[in-house]
């Protein structure tokens, strides 16, 4: 029967439309840029753009699977900088060293997400001001660290993340790949994985059907911590040293949330996913680098940052013209 | 009513909140006598009536449920309108105040519009105008510090002791304040306000214009962050860039630490006042003690943290 396989593929486009959404939208931006590039498609735009895409990708896919439980952390960015300043102390010397340095960034991270989850599922505060208080603690370990910019890391490793396999793929690329398919796979396919999409529908309703809540939201939080950790990891091996710069902490949360948004992640909780948040931050990312070569003066820049990201969010309101009822506005 | 009565109706986010600012005064007296002086106490509560200001359109938004992240660029856009609008001869100077507030206003409605209308979640739509107001200001002052003029109103609201040697910022605090508890306690739209934060259907059922309403506290709130921006501006004579950034959380800590639901309909503007208190004690004990910038944000977060465990603690689900 053809109509049956035709209805699935129908409900799998429906309930993907977010991501490739945001895909085609990425696809059609980055071949402008190219186009307008000077330089062209060459192996050195192409790894700049996908280095900082990557940054932002890695923060964002952190921030996507709270807000899957409904929840949201607003520390992925003092994380994302704490491990920079972990990263930047810890990551040198020896390869064996490295390799216990890159260990270290990781825990902390785990650790800065174990401690979000043990206040939001244990403390039961809300995780909004729950982590933006959590994350003021971070940003104050990450001064304590690195009381001024600094500090090393191997420079071969670093040229190894930021680098390009064959002079053709970014290998960051590689690593999002990789962490895609090696965390965020078998988690979303996992008792826990399901379950944090099963919190985000109906808190309530998971309970009552057994699902193991506590332990799936905690498990989010420190997911959480883990890929901001591994952004951190990148930063520090594009710029060689840390820093604990809060602004720049706060402005990777910020965006965070927007990649989500722009994926097609529903910040009630429930639907969407980390490919989808991906899409979303290099479609951000790219924005900025329109505006470049576009030759926007660069004063107004920002102005045009903030009104397309209004018209992104904007657009899903067109979802309000199917609505039959008046009172299915209104929650 | 009887003694057991009152103390039913008495918040206990309210009394939790007052325990930790007397535990807070009495702390900072034992480090230095000075700190009950009422010189210094007075200095602390002009420098919370900037915070309160804030709070309060803050406060108004969350009894809503919704969030409004645009708080630290239209508090910029109110310090820089006021100061460039002073920096003019004539009706414009003279206008500084109003012209300062509608920015801000206008900020707010836009805020409003998003999220009573487009139904876009206030968080990601209150970021974006935030993202723009930024970028306007960016492009106002061309990158540069923008004029620092302030007029002789924003002086004397911001700095002045006009009555029985109270700051006039206090006073207008107080003005504001009493005003919204008018409003949230003694009229249908401050009714709705609460309900609309339990159940926006319930409200639109009963024929509560819903979206009127929502995009009216926004609009408050902006014009209150604006205004907050003005008296920054009379205070330091000068509006700079991020000007606002630091009053983001500590205006959300302290709506939330008065008691204030994050999820909105449940809250009281007393307890917002004490909230604000508490966060500006915490702050002023903390760089009087001289400990490190790193040590500060550390011991800010845990407190906020430990308190909101004391009494800020959400329902378990049962069922």
């Amino acid at each position: 029967m053809t109509s049956r396989r035709a209805t699935d593929t129908r409900y799998w486009l429906a309930s993907q439309r977010g991501p490739l959404l945001a895909a085609a939208l990425f696809t059609a931006m980055f071949a402008l840029f190219v186009v307008e590039h000077p330089a062209g498609l060459s192996a050195n735009v192409v790894n700049t753009a996908a280095n900082k895409g990557v940054l932002l990708a890695l923060v964002a896919i952190a921030q996507t699977i709270p807000v899957l439980t409904s929840g949201l952390d607003l520390s992925v960015g003092s994380v994302f900088v704490l491990s920079n300043c972990v990263a930047s102390s810890l990551v040198a010397g020896s390869p064996g060293e490295v390799a216990l340095g890159v260990a270290a960034v990781l825990a902390c991270g785990l650790l800065c997400g174990a401690l979000n989850g043990l206040v939001v599922v244990i403390g039961r505060l809300q995780p909004i001001i729950a982590t933006l208080a959590t994350g003021a603690m971070y940003t104050g370990v990450a001064l304590w660290l690195r009381p001024a910019p600094g500090g090393a890391i191997n420079e071969d490793f670093a040229d190894v993340i930021t680098g390009s396999l064959g002079d053709r793929v970014p290998f960051s690329v590689i690593l999002l790949v990789a962490v895609v398919v090696v965390i965020w796979i078998p988690y979303r396919r996992s008792v826990l994985g399901r379950a944090a999409y099963a919190i985000g529908s109906s808190e309530q309703a998971a309970y009552m059907s057994g699902v193991p809540v506590a332990r799936a939201k905690f498990v989010a939080y420190v997911l959480a911590g883990l890929f901001a950790a591994i952004a951190g990891l990148v930063l520090t091996c594009l710029t060689y040293s840390g820093e604990a710069n809060a602004l720049l902490g706060g402005s990777y949360t910020l965006s965070s949330v927007a990649a989500v948004v722009v994926g097609g992640t529903s910040l009630y909780g429930g639907a969407g996913g980390a490919i989808g948040t991906i899409f979303g931050a290099f479609v951000l990312r790219t924005i900025g680098d329109l505006l470049f070569v576009f030759d926007i003066d660069p004063l107004s820049q920002p102005l045009f940052l903030g009104v397309v990201l209004l018209i992104a969010v904007s657009l899903g309101s067109f979802r309000l013209l199917k609505v039959k009822k008046r009172l299915d506005l209104y929650r | 009513m009887t003694i057991g009565g009152l103390f039913r109706r008495i918040d206990r986010a309210l009394v939790a909140a007052t325990g930790c600012i007397v535990v807070l005064l009495i702390a900072g007296a034992l480090y230095d006598r000075n700190f009950l002086s009422p010189d210094y106490l007075l200095q602390q509560l002009q420098v919370a009536a900037f915070l309160g200001v804030i709070a309060t359109g803050v406060m108004l938004v969350v009894l809503l449920g919704h969030i409004d992240l645009s708080i630290p660029w239209v508090v910029t856009i109110g310090g820089m309108m006021s100061t460039a609008a002073a920096g003019h001869d004539g009706w414009a100077g003279s206008l500084a105040i109003p012209i300062a507030v509608a920015s801000g206003l206008a900020i707010g409605v836009i805020n409003g519009i998003g999220v009573a209308y487009l139904r876009v979640p206030s968080m990601i739509f209150t970021l974006a105008t935030n993202a723009i107001a930024q970028g306007l200001m960016v492009v106002h002052t061309s990158g540069f510090a923008p004029e620092d003029h302030a007029t002789p109103a924003m002086h004397a609201l911001a700095v002045e002791r006009s009555i029985l040697g109270i700051p006039n910022a206090v006073v207008v605090w107080g003005v504001i304040g009493a005003g919204t508890v008018v409003v949230l306690k003694r009229t249908t739209f401050g009714r709705r306000v609460y309900a609309i934060g339990n159940s926006e259907r319930a409200v639109y059922l009963s024929r509560g214009n819903v979206r009127r309403i929502v995009v009216a506290c926004f609009a408050i709130a902006g014009a209150c962050s604006a205004f907050a921006g003005v008296l920054l501006a009379g205070y330091s004579t000068k509006a700079y860039q991020a000007m606002g950034d630091p009053y983001l959380l500590p205006a959300i800590a302290a709506v939330v630490l008065g008691g204030t639901s994050i999820l909105g309909g449940r809250g009281t503007y007393l307890g917002t006042v004490a909230g604000v208190v508490l966060v500006t004690l915490l702050q002023s004990m903390l760089s009087i003690m001289q400990i490190s910038e790193a040590g500060r944000q550390v011991i800010y977060g845990a407190v906020i943290i430990v308190m909101l465990l004391v009494y800020g603690r959400s329902a378990k689900v049962v069922s």
